[in-house]
């Protein structure tokens, strides 16, 4: 077991490095200047060349790439262009807020896309199963932008419950854990939750029903256990299926939804590549880019350890 | 006893007077009010100096820290907005060298930090754009504005309250040219000698302060007290600045009451913001938008009888219909009741018949059609519903017998474009870009655009017109110093470019806003930029 943690927190050095190669080459392969989104549009030439020697857009991209990634390796993810705030501590709050944001997304999207899901695949076929799956459908189908707006209508406008946007009183800087602040996470976490929700349902259905059919479930059941303990043994199997799909859905949440963070100017991550998008920040975009994808590799080598630490059929193996 | 008891008594009384007086200064104690504005950026502009996130920078930042010496007169709703006295009571231009000018400075100005505003602080603020190896260059505040200020040579102090500045040639548009450029605070730069550590403390003389900055969420400023026009001292205590670039999002703030005001609205939602009992204020100002002609060798647009045709095809009406009557149909390049309108001969309405025959007589027709390709955006700064106004015009112009493709891109790189020039090779097979532009001044009214030797990369004559009489006329506006002879000069240069159709325009935007009824005393200037302070908030 140890050894299997070993070699797979050694296989991420690659993988990290291989990310980093296609960030920076994608990010750069777009066209256009990359000072042209932040320098007004008639701004003299002069001054614009002065400002790529300032960033480094002046070397060949090799070069540029090396910069950047011995600068990354310590942290350092250089100046955003757009503002000339240091990348790093435009990143840090951002990941913090969309955290906050996804981990009670992944709460509730979770909760009740395992509850759905149990359901649906312990009663297959039969109504209950028709109603849970109908919501996990409509879960995945319906687009969140859409959705986000047609809450903030209802919730915000028409029956002035809930706020519109924002983190709160004071912003992200004054946040705590009261009921002013937790107005605000309410309508972009219900938006944020729906499509993992239904994801879920669907995996845990499929899952459970697919071990309720099997031949070890009859002989539990022949043997008298009572339905809890059967559904537990039903769990245990479905776990790391399951696990893995959660792992992905949270990494999907942890990045950061750009339209729902936009949707309600939720300050994340989402938020801010969206800005950095349109504004061709390319220094912020690679070190949004590059943290997030490294928390998703994180994140797959915790469900891989995690899965093998539960299945023991995968640990003989 | 008899004096203990009246001892007392006067202590009894003192208390009992006390007491009554914190009473009466508790109920009349006024609590702060507050504006809170969701703009349309994504960020908190930048408060460093000169402002990002373009002209709404200028308008809720740069303007409101910041004063220039030259500032922009924004009282009236009716009349075309021109120069005030800003930081500079007067200036005047050298009648022995019309390439020099005299600028002298107000008195008693303090920054926010309490340091004094002097000559100095211009020098200062004019090497920190220009200057290279001064300590407080900085290349990032250059690249946002030196080009609006191209006629500037050299600069010097004459005394504390005297500023020389020299231009290239003699260019009588330098006044507006300085009304960008705005004045930080030398001593505040000083203490740190970053321009980073500045934007979180910045000290300007404007008429309101920053109290709180947080990046890409909140702006907070508290009014300027002691600012040194006593009649633009803010009535309103806090000034709450959102980012909120989704229309959708920004409507939903303000219906929900989370913002008194907001800029732009989505036009779809102005009726349900109406039906709530907001406000909607919307007023013409310096803005239009047009389709830029290339006027390359190989360009349609060379024959005037196709550049005519094209503005006669268009109904400016139904455009505006389209944009639920927040717009007003164009009759030249700047509005009608602007000084520099002149006398078009040219005028610009709806007449498809017209537009056919002058196509027939130029040998198209709907059998033989005109094709042209014309770059666009799906969105972007003063673009209002580019995809929707292009479909509609798009089907204007096949009526008559004009085969318009589009070539839809994103924002940035229709800029980037732009800034090539039309014989750029990603500008091959173009022959007409949409880009809306400000006539603020008569730099960027006319000049960048139709003085020949302005095109890429020089400036941005982005169809490479070029004509000797235009030249002319722009160089007798430039060099006519006398305002209202220089007005007359660029009437001239309006009419010509209207009656020649230059470009093919359309409609001006109107920038609507929509605010709470409770926000009082706002003054919609003909500007791209507004003055918040006579702003009140009524509850």
């Amino acid at each position: 077991m140890i050894a299997y943690i070993v070699r797979r927190i050694l296989y991420v050095i690659p993988i990290a490095l291989g990310v980093t190669v296609f960030i920076f080459s994608l990010v750069h392969l777009a066209p256009g200047d990359p000072l042209s989104a932040v320098v007004a549009p008639d701004a003299p030439k002069e001054v614009v060349e002065q400002l790529k020697r300032d960033y480094g857009f002046d070397k060949p991209l090799p070069l540029q790439y090396v910069i950047w990634l011995g600068r990354a390796v310590t942290g350092d993810f250089g100046i955003s262009v757009a503002t000339g705030r240091d990348v790093t501590s435009e990143l840090g709050p951002a990941i913090l807020n969309t955290m906050l944001l996804a981990v009670a997304a992944t709460l509730v999207g979770f909760s009740f896309g395992c509850l759905l899901g149990g359901i649906a695949g312990y009663f297959q076929g039969r109504s209950l199963d028709k109603l849970a799956t109908g919501i996990a459908v409509a879960g995945i189908s319906v687009p969140h932008y859409w959705l986000g707006l047609v809450l903030v209508i209802i919730f915000s406008v028409e029956l002035n419950a809930l706020p519109a946007m924002g983190m709160g009183p004071g912003g992200s800087r004054a946040w705590a854990w009261d009921a002013a602040h937790m107005r605000h996470l309410i309508l972009p976490v219900i938006t944020l939750s729906v499509i993992p929700m239904g994801i879920i349902t669907r995996t845990v259905r499929a899952t459970v029903a697919e071990i309720r059919n099997q031949e070890f479930v009859q002989a539990l059941e022949a043997k008298g256990l009572r339905k809890h303990q059967v559904l537990r043994h039903i769990a245990k199997n479905a776990a790391p299926t399951v696990l893995a799909v959660m792992g992905l859905q949270l990494g999907y949440l942890l990045g950061g939804s750009i339209l729902v963070e936009t949707v309600f100017s939720w300050p994340g991550t989402g938020f801010l590549m969206n800005d950095a998008i349109f504004r061709r920040d390319i220094p912020l975009l690679q070190g949004a880019i590059l943290v997030l994808a490294l928390f998703f590799v994180a994140l797959n080598l915790l469900v891989d350890v995690v899965q093998t630490a539960i299945d023991p059929r995968m640990r003989r193996n | 006893m008899r004096a203990l008891s009246r001892r007392m008594k006067l202590a009894a009384a003192i208390v009992a007077v006390a007491m009554a007086v914190g009473s009466y200064a508790s109920q009349n104690a006024r609590a702060e009010t507050v504006l809170r504005v969701g703009m349309t950026a994504a960020d908190i502009p930048l408060t460093v100096g000169q402002p990002d996130n373009g002209f709404e920078g200028f308008r809720f930042i740069g303007y409101v820290l910041y004063d220039a010496l030259i500032n922009w007169d924004l009282s009236s709703a009716d009349k075309a907005s021109g120069l005030t006295p800003g930081l500079a009571e007067s200036w005047s231009v050298d009648p022995n060298d019309k390439a020099k000018w005299i600028f002298n400075l107000r008195r008693g100005v303090k920054f926010h930090d309490g340091s004094e505003f002097t000559a100095d602080a211009v020098i200062f603020n004019f090497d920190k754009l220009m200057k290279t190896d001064s300590p407080q260059y900085d290349a990032r505040q250059a690249s946002l504005v030196n080009f609006r200020i191209p006629a500037v040579k050299s600069w010097r102090k004459i005394d504390d309250y005297t500023v020389e500045f020299t231009t290239k040639e003699p260019d009588s548009f330098f006044p507006y040219q300085i009304c960008y450029i705005l004045m930080a605070s030398p001593a505040q730069w000083a203490k740190t000698k970053d321009w980073q550590k500045f934007a979180a403390e910045p000290s300007g003389t404007g008429p309101w302060k920053l109290d709180q900055l947080v990046p890409r969420e909140r702006a907070e400023l508290i009014k300027n007290s002691g600012y040194w026009d006593s009649k633009r001292v803010p009535k309103t205590d806090r000034l709450i600045l959102f980012p909120i670039p989704e229309p959708a999002t920004r409507t939903s703030a303000l219906l929900s009451g989370q913002v008194d005001w907001i800029e732009a609205p989505a036009p779809d939602a102005i009726p349900r913001i109406k039906s709530a009992g907001l406000n909607v204020v919307a007023n013409g100002y310096p803005h239009i938008w047009s389709y830029h002609l290339s006027r390359l060798p190989d360009s349609p647009w060379n024959d005037i009888r196709l550049r005519k045709a094209a503005n006669y095809a268009i109904d400016r009406d139904g455009i505006v219909k389209l944009l639920g009557g927040y717009a007003i149909a164009a009759k030249g390049h700047v509005q009608p009741d602007d000084p520099w309108f002149g006398k078009p001969g040219f005028e610009l309405t709806y007449d498809p018949e017209k537009a056919k025959t002058l196509l027939k007589e130029a040998g198209y027709g709907k059998d033989n059609p005109l094709k042209v390709k014309i770059s666009i955006s799906a969105s972007g700064s003063g673009q209002m519903q580019p995809l929707g106004m292009n479909e509609y015009i798009q089907q204007n112009l096949a009526e008559v017998g004009i085969q318009v493709a589009f070539e839809v891109m994103e924002w940035q790189s229709l800029l980037d474009r732009w800034r090539a020039g039309a014989k750029a090779d990603q500008n091959k097979g173009i022959h007409a870009t949409n880009i809306s532009y400000t006539t603020q001044d008569p730099f960027s009214s006319f000049t960048r655009f139709m003085q020949s030797d302005l095109h890429a990369p020089n400036g941005v004559n982005w169809g490479w017109y070029a004509d000797a009489e235009m030249d002319e006329l722009l160089k007798g506006a430039k060099t006519a110093f006398d305002p209202k002879e220089r007005d007359t000069w660029l009437a001239k240069v309006h009419t010509k470019q209207v009656d020649d159709a230059v470009f093919v325009w359309v409609v001006h935007d109107v920038a609507p806003r929509a605010m709470h009824p409770k926000v009082k005393g706002f003054v919609q200037a003909k500007n791209w930029f507004q003055d918040l302070t006579p702003v009140y908030i009524q509850e």
